[in-house]
């Protein structure tokens, strides 16, 4: 699980790309609380192959769900 | 790795307003190559509140309000507005003023950097290889990551307090525009009529909130995630400025020779954006981008804001900002630059990005715990 609250861009992508290259997880949860993090992430995500799904936890908090395709 | 080729429609639309809305307000009396300016724009409002004395940069811009605005009614329209504080603000503030003195040393922010490009300046140019150059100092820390920490959610009052700010100062320049110093002549006495400064800013603010619309944050992303996104809406600008230039007969090709508002001290023109492209990668963003931010309710931004009106401020009183080449009467160019305070203040302001960028790497931070 990647935590990428509160962090300032590009810094949650920068994380991910960090976690993708590392262990090229099948599966990989992002936690953000930003729309523009969710927008940065998912267009990194796909670019690598991966799908995303986006879920609203509480008080304006995204879950995102990155799969291998 | 794959191509991140896919480009947000509404940076496309973004970026062609941005250059209309520019050739607009300059046709209709903002300075030259000057449509939009964060750096000069508030530069100028620190001249009309007093903070500086410069008499010929002294004037409350619309265009400032206009786009803190527009984010802030865009950012309630799509319920995004969300009041966030706490990532390292005194640093921000900091490197708020660096970014404002880099700037006014080239004599533009980001935004303007561009419009300049497209209206045949040169001395542009190598204000872009200098912003490119800082960007990727900038990146080699957020590789190794560089990071200001996390903010928190906040109460709405610190949301508010740029939107408030904004209207404050808008309702003060209708009411009571003789508290403010307006200067009577140079570049602070050119202006498009305030309110279609204000409703084309507030357009502009809107749609740039919307699509993210970042300088810095363009090649940044190129380069580190090829993601060309961003970078699309700065090509938008700079082709929409040319070819309106074009059209309007204000192109008299490339040149670096007695540019409007811009020197042709090349040295300083590249290390006054190398302080901006690393200064903005380190606060996420470009000048106009937290203006944005600002609005949509990060207090962050708006201590950065902030920072960059007192750096504004330092910038004339201790004669740290460029100027700009003339042609006196009897036909003597100058070249226009930087005085030697300036220069010492470049100086200063890199042992500041190192020392910023080195002590908020992981590893450092640590060891300093």
């Amino acid at each position: 699980m990647v935590d990428a609250r509160g962090l300032s861009c590009p810094v949650p992508v920068v994380m991910v790309q960090k976690a993708v290259n590392a262990e090229k997880p099948n599966e990989l949860e992002v936690l953000v609380d930003a729309m523009v993090c969710v927008e940065n992430i998912t267009r990194y995500a796909s670019s690598q192959g991966y799908t995303v799904d986006v879920k609203e936890v509480d008080g304006g908090e995204f879950l995102m769900t990155l799969k291998k395709a | 790795m794959g191509k991140n080729s896919k480009v947000n429609i509404w940076v496309l639309v973004t970026g062609l307003a941005i250059g209309i809305a520019s050739l607009v307000l300059t046709a209709m009396g903002n300075p030259k190559n000057m449509g939009f300016c964060i750096a000069c724009f508030v530069r100028d409002i620190a001249g009309a509140t007093g903070l500086h004395q410069a008499a010929v940069v002294q004037y409350v811009r619309p265009e400032i309000i206009g786009l803190i605005l527009g984010s802030f009614i865009m950012s309630l329209a799509t319920k995004e507005f969300k009041a966030k504080a706490g990532s390292s603000p005194a640093v921000r503030f900091i490197l708020g003023a660096c970014v404002m003195i880099g700037a006014l040393v080239f004599l533009g922010c980001p935004l303007r950097m561009v419009i300049r490009m497209g209206g045949g300046d040169l001395n542009a140019f190598v204000g872009l290889a200098g912003f490119a150059i800082g960007i990727l100092i900038g990146i080699f820390f957020l590789k190794k990551g560089f990071s200001l920490k996390r903010n928190y959610a906040v109460t709405a009052t610190e949301g508010f307090a740029m939107p408030f700010s904004a209207v404050l100062l808008l309702v003060l320049v209708i009411a009571v525009p003789g508290i403010f110093i307006f200067s009577e002549k140079g570049p602070g006495s050119m202006h498009a009529p305030l309110f279609v400064s204000l409703g084309i800013a507030l357009v502009v603010g809107a749609l740039a909130q919307k699509s993210r619309v970042c300088m810095v944050g363009g090649m940044r992303d190129a380069v580190m995630f090829r993601d060309f996104n961003l970078l699309s809406g700065f090509g938008v600008i700079f082709v929409t400025i040319l070819i309106g230039n074009i059209i309007l007969g204000n192109f008299h090709g490339f040149s670096t020779y007695l540019q409007p508002i811009a020197h042709a001290s090349q040295l300083w023109n590249l290390l006054g954006m190398v302080i901006v492209g690393w200064g903005s990668v380190l606060l996420g963003g470009c000048p106009l981008r937290q203006l944005i931010l600002s609005g949509e309710g990060n207090g962050d931004s708006a201590v950065t804001v902030f920072g960059m009106l007192v750096g504004a401020a330092f910038a004339h009183n201790f004669k740290l900002a460029g100027s700009a080449a003339s042609l006196a009467e009897d036909g003597t160019y100058s070249a226009g630059g930087i005085a030697t305070t300036g220069k010492v203040a470049v100086a200063i302001i890199f042992v500041v990005l190192i020392l910023v960028s080195v002590l908020n790497l992981p590893k450092i931070e640590k060891k300093t715990k």
